[in-house]
């Protein structure tokens, strides 16, 4: 059944507000009927995740609303880009790749869209608050905000989300409302050592293992200890939205609806119970790994989603602990990053540090959707699950999965080395 | 002997072609090459196999919500599916079949069954969706739902 329009509404899809309206309203109509929503509702902030990968289409369709005159009527994000807008050119990428993300990236910030190019939102500008109604896009950023933040979204696909973004409307459904923000499966980590957890890649695997078991129920997770950070979130969350469908988590005395089990329930019993336990946590490693112990290691790539400052903080730490004082000649040590997290660390005092390691550093973008892999890339290390899980099929590469650790010992021995994990 | 499914259309239209089944859910990205119509999600059973043209039974989408771009770019380059067949509706997919229909005036007929009929449908039979979302299909006898693959 059609959603209910409101006068407003109405306008736009008539076309009285011109044709970039009404085509950005039509799909969103549209989608409330997929939905079944029986109306829209208002959002105040949005996050582009269309603007990421370059394919015809999704040029066509933001050339075409730009051309129309689209503009953002609400304060709006982009995610990473198809392109380091900066230094395309020091990483190879074709010349006819880069004058179309250009234009991809031009339409975007015509309509007025602000330039802040990451995957990773919730740590840069304009943060969404606790409860805000917001249309986002890009599965690890819903994930996070649903979850960490208590701001509220479902899980936008690219190009709803800049129809979202001129319209100001959603389908009112799904997270948006209290009622289905409730946890569903208790997943209960049993006797865990809880050292593991001191480790970002273990928040990753924990991810990874809750994908396929919950699909697109809400879990809450019960044993994660007080003291997990943004950071071990956004793993968690990046990895659980790649092997399945999960647009939000709860972890019982973390996340902010989920102070306890019975506000994280909503005073429900769950649905099912799963206990996950050590060997379950190891096959979820395990799984993530295509390549083995002792293969010939040709990148690692780390900050997927974007690196933060603390990231870079650790990786300096770890680092100036090696004898080494640069990686194996074989391999290129890649870290993705947004604009604002490396304008900061640009400042700190452990800068120097990465640098002269010889750390690759690229902005705006993401590995899977600019060519940033050389064809010759054999075996690819990372501690990122979403990553590790994508990377054979895009990129047709072997996959090794470990710490941040493992990754930089591996990058100075040129070979994959996990002993970190074992 | 054809058979005919009541299945709820949720993009309308009509298409025919051989069944590609299966049983796991798919992420378009990472696991649908939008330039050859091969699933290329590795850990994907139906790993490659060619979705262009065929009717794509499959439960639902999964992951990455960049799925509906990967759609969209297979319809504008003649690699998608004729046809999906879901348990459950994948809003990210359904979204890049009306973005294609906004932006190209065609798109992929997207149609939900109930579990019975949905593992009625067998590899290679002949499926045909009609605009009110039934499903016709010509082959096998279909299979009781305890005989369905894993």
């Amino acid at each position: 059944m059609a959603a209910t329009l409101s006068d407003s509404d109405r306008r736009m899809l008539d076309g009285r507000d011109g044709r970039a309206a009404r085509l950005a309203m039509s799909v969103v109509s549209r989608m409330a009927e997929v939905l079944g929503a029986a109306e829209l509702m208002d959002v105040s902030q949005a996050h582009i995740d269309g603007c990421g990968l370059l394919s015809e289409a999704g040029l066509e369709f933001a050339e075409t609303l730009a051309a129309e005159g689209a503009k953002v009527c609400i304060p709006t994000t982009l995610n990473m880009g198809p392109l380091d807008l900066k230094n395309w050119r020091s990483f190879g990428v074709p010349e006819d790749f880069a004058d179309k993300a250009v234009r991809q990236a031009k339409a975007y910030e015509q309509m007025g869209c602000i330039p802040t190019w990451t995957c990773a939102p919730y740590q840069g500008y304009l943060t969404p608050r606790f409860g805000q109604q917001i249309a986002w896009g890009e599965s690890n950023a819903v994930c996070y905000a649903n979850s960490v933040l208590g701001a509220r979204t479902n899980r936008y696909g690219d190009y709803i989300d800049i129809c979202a973004a001129i319209t100001g409307r959603v389908p009112r459904c799904g997270l948006h409302l209290a009622e289905n923000r409730r946890g569903e499966i208790l997943l209960r980590l049993v006797d865990i050592d809880p050292d593991l957890w001191r480790d970002e890649s273990s928040y990753a695997a924990l991810g990874h293992l809750i994908g396929p078991k919950v699909g697109d129920k809400i879990p809450v997770i019960e044993g994660l200890p007080p003291a997990a950070g943004g950071d071990q979130l956004k793993a968690l969350g990046a990895a659980a939205a790649s092997s399945g469908a999960v647009a939000m988590f709860h972890a019982l005395g973390i996340t902010p609806e989920a102070n306890t089990a019975k506000q994280a329930f909503a005073g429900r019993r769950p649905r099912q119970i799963i206990d996950i336990r050590p060997a379950d946590m190891s096959a979820a490693r395990a799984d993530l790994s295509t390549a083995g112990e002792g293969d010939k290691l040709d990148e690692v790539v780390l900050g997927c989603p974007h690196f933060s400052f603390d990231e870079f903080r650790r990786l300096a730490e770890l680092l100036q602990a090696q004898a080494a004082e640069t990686f194996h000649r074989q391999v290129t040590f890649t870290v993705i990053t947004s604009r604002a997290s490396l304008a900061l660390v640009r400042q700190s005092n452990f800068f120097d540090v990465i640098e002269a390691f010889g750390v690759r550093i690229t902005l705006d973008t993401c590995l899977f959707h600019t060519p940033l892999v050389c064809p010759e890339t054999k075996v690819i290390m990372t501690n990122s699950g979403k990553c590790a899980y994508y990377a054979p099929g895009e990129l047709n590469v072997q996959v090794a999965f470990g710490t941040m650790a493992d990754c930089v010992r591996s990058a100075i021995r040129g070979r994959v080395c996990q002993e970190a994990t074992a | 002997m054809s058979r005919i499914l009541a299945g709820k259309a949720i993009i309308a239209g009509s298409a025919e072609g051989l069944a590609l089944v299966s049983g796991q859910p798919l992420s378009f990205w990472g696991g649908y090459c939008p330039k050859t119509g091969e699933i290329i999600d590795r850990r994907h059973e139906r790993s490659g196999a060619i979705g262009a043209g065929r009717v794509f039974v499959f439960p639902t989408g999964r992951g990455s919500s960049t799925s509906s771009a990967i759609l969209l770019e297979s319809i504008r380059a003649g690699t998608a599916p004729a046809a999906v067949v879901n348990l459950k509706t994948d809003p990210i997919l359904a979204l890049g079949a009306i973005v294609a229909d906004e932006l190209y005036g065609r798109s992929v007929p997207m149609v939900i069954l109930s579990e019975n009929d949905f593992f009625s449908i067998c590899e290679g039979d002949r499926v045909a969706i009609g605009p009110d979302g039934t499903v016709t299909v010509d082959g096998s006898q279909g299979r009781p739902p305890a005989a369905r693959d894993s």
